[in-house]
């Protein structure tokens, strides 16, 4: 039986009166791969980044509910402390422009006016590029920028960023839509290896890909969650008609 | 993440062919030494158990293509290895069927020296292992020589049938007992055959090509 | 469509073509009429004496416009220190709001305090601080200039910073990092540039501007570096001497013209090259 790392309880979103998400009920397991998949639109990035409160920061935005880490909600911490503990990398690669790749890296502890000696940083950056699969093709070139990199790379790049502040939780928004399929293979291999250390989740409109690399599957269809499940029942013998009439295509 | 589901597939297969090769192997030997414990066993015990694994392997090479989406040699694979497994479910049956005779057997004397069924069985046994073994090893060389193995099968089996006619013709006494032994060896007859069977879809899952349904020369 | 009508219609086409390259050039032309006039009637006057000695009462030979210069680098430098600090905050303020009272309010400033004339800022400098402080000075110079350097300077930083893209401040706050902080060392480095171009491009606009001047810096034969006392400025000697009787002075006016477009064209051209030095691909 796998340990619950995160529970979302009666989770309600809003953008002003528009209500996004509805009653949302969710245990995620820890160190596993939680895909959460659904048509566009449905509500599942806003879920995610209710889950590292960035949902917040746009204007007018509301939630109620609760969304717990070890039992501990979430929405009575401090946002800064939240986001430090779940990374996040987005759909579309966003490495700084203006720093280099070993800054990059340290990013998160740099901006925040963390200090280390040198030593130190250099070991997180090689330990979080190695984490990301990223060392070998970089290690040389620490200190050019990080925009020569093709779009995998720079996207492996983020995750290692977001490795080095050792969240518990990594949220993945989409991670592979813009990459080709070669780059979004090693993603989806390295997905497999860092799920041993750090609990994922994985927001993604590609049904084959929630199947290939989850461990479990959440189903949101506007804004309510409609199934969840281990992904090997998820996909051949779904419990809801609607999951049923989303996987083999009638919608969405 | 595919190849760790293909070796779990082919490790539950391999799990499911022994125990339905203990299961022919108890109830051949329950009948020679008229061990009545161990036919019970597979009956009672055996066998539901061969239903079990039969429901859970069909699920896991649904969810292996549903999940993997495989194509070429690994679809064929998810493919054959279900089929294989609803082979070893009926060999499973067989073997209960072999039990039930053989049950009824024990109690009662010799119609004649037991030679031939335990020599057909000893062969049906080694076919069923071989095949077993081309598909771990993905041999289909020794599939397709396994294959031709049946015929001699065959010939034991028609040659049981000739003898216990004259037998039951010169004693009608004998004729329970005799349709019992047919019975026996037409079961180990057509596990003989489901051996066959698993050596053509290895076949087609090592080379892609269909040998079903056609005779045994090619 | 016969063969007459399809030669008219190349014949038009190729008569709006040229009509409009024509045009282009003739564009050309005023500046390079100007460059032309200026470096004729100046070459001539630019010495190293000229460039670093006082002004000489009339009649004396030589003089130059060294207190003018120095001048010229005091306003603008004040000026920077007034308008920067107050023009990219509000440009700050400005691309993060783009609703809201204040917002619409610092906009609405902007676009009216850039058609200000002049001459009216000065006034107004004069009023203001120059009255208060009961004498001409740099001080009341650089506050005109630096009013009047505003809405450039707000407005390039908005647009600047309305083209960084989201999504590089939501890496920045998904790394725990705090929003003030994610402005200073994620969003103004990547803005850069285009505010350090505004900057630039402002300055220049300012550097030649001679009506404020007229009532707050006032000119001064002295070289001074007390800022609330008058100052000389290059624009000022323009006028000064441009407007006298005296030939030798209207020499000395096309001396200081030169050093003055120079002076504009090297901020341009140093502006374009911030661009594309600087200029962070997103």
């Amino acid at each position: 039986m796998e340990s619950t790392i995160l529970t979302i309880e009666d989770f309600s979103a809003y953008f002003g009166t528009n209500q996004v998400l509805n009653n949302v009920n969710l245990s995620v397991a820890q160190k596993k791969v939680t895909a959460i998949m659904g048509p566009s639109g449905c509500g599942k990035t806003t879920l995610i980044r209710c889950i590292n409160r960035m949902h917040e920061l746009v204007p007018a935005a509301q939630v109620s509910g609760r969304i717990l880490l070890h039992d501990k909600n979430l929405y009575s911490m401090n946002p800064i402390i939240v986001r430090r503990k779940i990374g996040m990398v987005f759909q579309k690669p966003n490495p700084f422009p203006t720093m280099s790749i070993y800054d990059n890296v340290i990013a998160g502890y740099k901006l925040n006016g963390i200090r280390f000696g040198k030593r130190e940083r250099d070991e997180i950056v090689e330990e979080s590029l190695k984490r990301a699969a990223l060392w070998g093709e970089v290690k040389d070139n620490l200190h050019r920028k990080g925009t020569f990199l093709s779009g995998g790379q720079q996207q492996r790049l983020c995750i290692a960023r977001a490795l080095a502040m050792h969240p518990e939780i990594l949220l993945l928004d989409e991670p592979t839509s813009a990459l080709d399929p070669k780059a979004t293979a090693h993603i989806e291999e390295l997905i497999a290896e860092l799920k041993k250390q750090v609990t994922i989740i994985i927001v993604t409109h590609n049904i084959a890909q929630a199947a290939r690399i989850s461990d479990f599957t959440a189903f949101i269809y506007l804004g309510e969650l409609v199934e969840y499940g281990t992904s090997e029942k998820m996909f051949t013998v779904p419990k809801d008609k609607r999951t049923e009439e989303y996987l083999t295509g009638k919608f969405g | 993440m595919l190849e760790e589901k293909i070796t779990e597939l082919k490790r539950e297969l391999i799990g499911f062919a022994t125990l339905v090769e203990r299961m022919i192997e108890k109830s051949v030997k329950g009948l020679h030494e008229k061990k009545r414990e161990s036919l019970v066993e597979v009956i009672e015990r055996d066998e539901p158990k061969t239903n079990a694994l039969e429901i859970s392997m069909d699920a896991l090479c649904a969810s292996m293509i549903a999940q993997f989406e495989p194509k070429a040699k690994d679809l064929r694979i998810a493919l054959m290895v279900a089929k294989m497994s609803s082979d070893l479910e009926r060999m499973g049956d067989h073997a209960v069927n072999i039990a039930e005779s053989a049950l009824f057997l024990t109690e009662k004397p010799l119609v004649k020296p037991l030679v031939d069924i335990p020599k057909m069985a000893e062969v049906t046994i080694k076919m069923l292992k071989d095949s077993i073994t081309s598909f771990i090893e993905e041999n289909s060389k020794l599939a397709q020589e396994v294959c031709e193995r049946d015929n001699t099968v065959d010939e034991l089996k028609d040659k049981i049938l000739s003898e216990l006619i004259i037998l039951m013709s010169q004693d009608p006494s004998t004729i329970e007992r005799s349709l019992h032994l047919l019975r026996i060896s037409g079961n180990l007859e057509r596990i003989a055959d489901l051996s066959t069977n698993i050596c053509e879809d290895v076949i087609y899952m090592t080379e892609g090509k269909v040998i079903k349904h056609q005779s045994k020369n090619w | 469509m016969n063969n007459y009508t399809l030669s008219l219609r190349i014949i038009k086409d190729r008569g709006f073509k040229t009509l409009v390259i024509l045009f282009s050039f003739i564009t050309i032309v005023p500046l390079l009429f100007i460059l032309f006039h200026i470096i004729k009637n100046g070459i001539g006057v630019i010495s190293w004496q000229f460039l670093t000695s006082l002004p000489k009462p009339v009649g004396e030979v030589g003089g130059g416009i060294a207190n003018a210069i120095v001048g010229t680098f005091i306003l603008i430098v004040m000026s920077c220190m007034l308008s920067i600090p107050l023009g990219v905050s509000a440009g700050i303020y400005l691309s993060e709001r783009r609703e809201g009272w204040l917002a619409s309010l610092v906009r609405l400033s902007v676009d009216i305090l850039q058609g200000i004339p002049s001459i009216v800022m000065g006034i107004l400098a004069y009023t203001w601080v120059v009255l208060s402080l009961g004498t001409f000075s740099a001080f009341s110079g650089s506050v005109a200039l630096g009013i009047m350097m505003l809405p450039i300077i707000v407005r390039s930083t908005e647009e600047t910073l309305k083209l960084i893209p989201e999504m590089l401040k939501e890496a920045s706050l998904s790394l725990g990092v705090p929003y003030y902080r994610t402005l200073l060392k994620v969003i103004l480095p990547a803005g850069a540039s285009g505010i350090v171009t505004g900057i630039l491009l402002s300055v220049a606009r300012v550097a030649g501007e001679t009506a404020p001047l007229l009532f707050t810096a006032f000119g001064s034969p002295f070289m001074d570096v007390n800022i609330f006392k008058p100052v000389n400025s290059l624009p000022l000697v323009i006028f000064n001497y441009a407007t006298s009787p005296y030939p030798s002075w209207h020499q000395l006016a096309w001396g200081a013209s030169l050093v003055l477009v120079g002076m504009v064209l090297t901020l341009n051209f140093s502006a374009k090259l911030v661009t594309k030095r600087w200029k962070v691909q997103f």
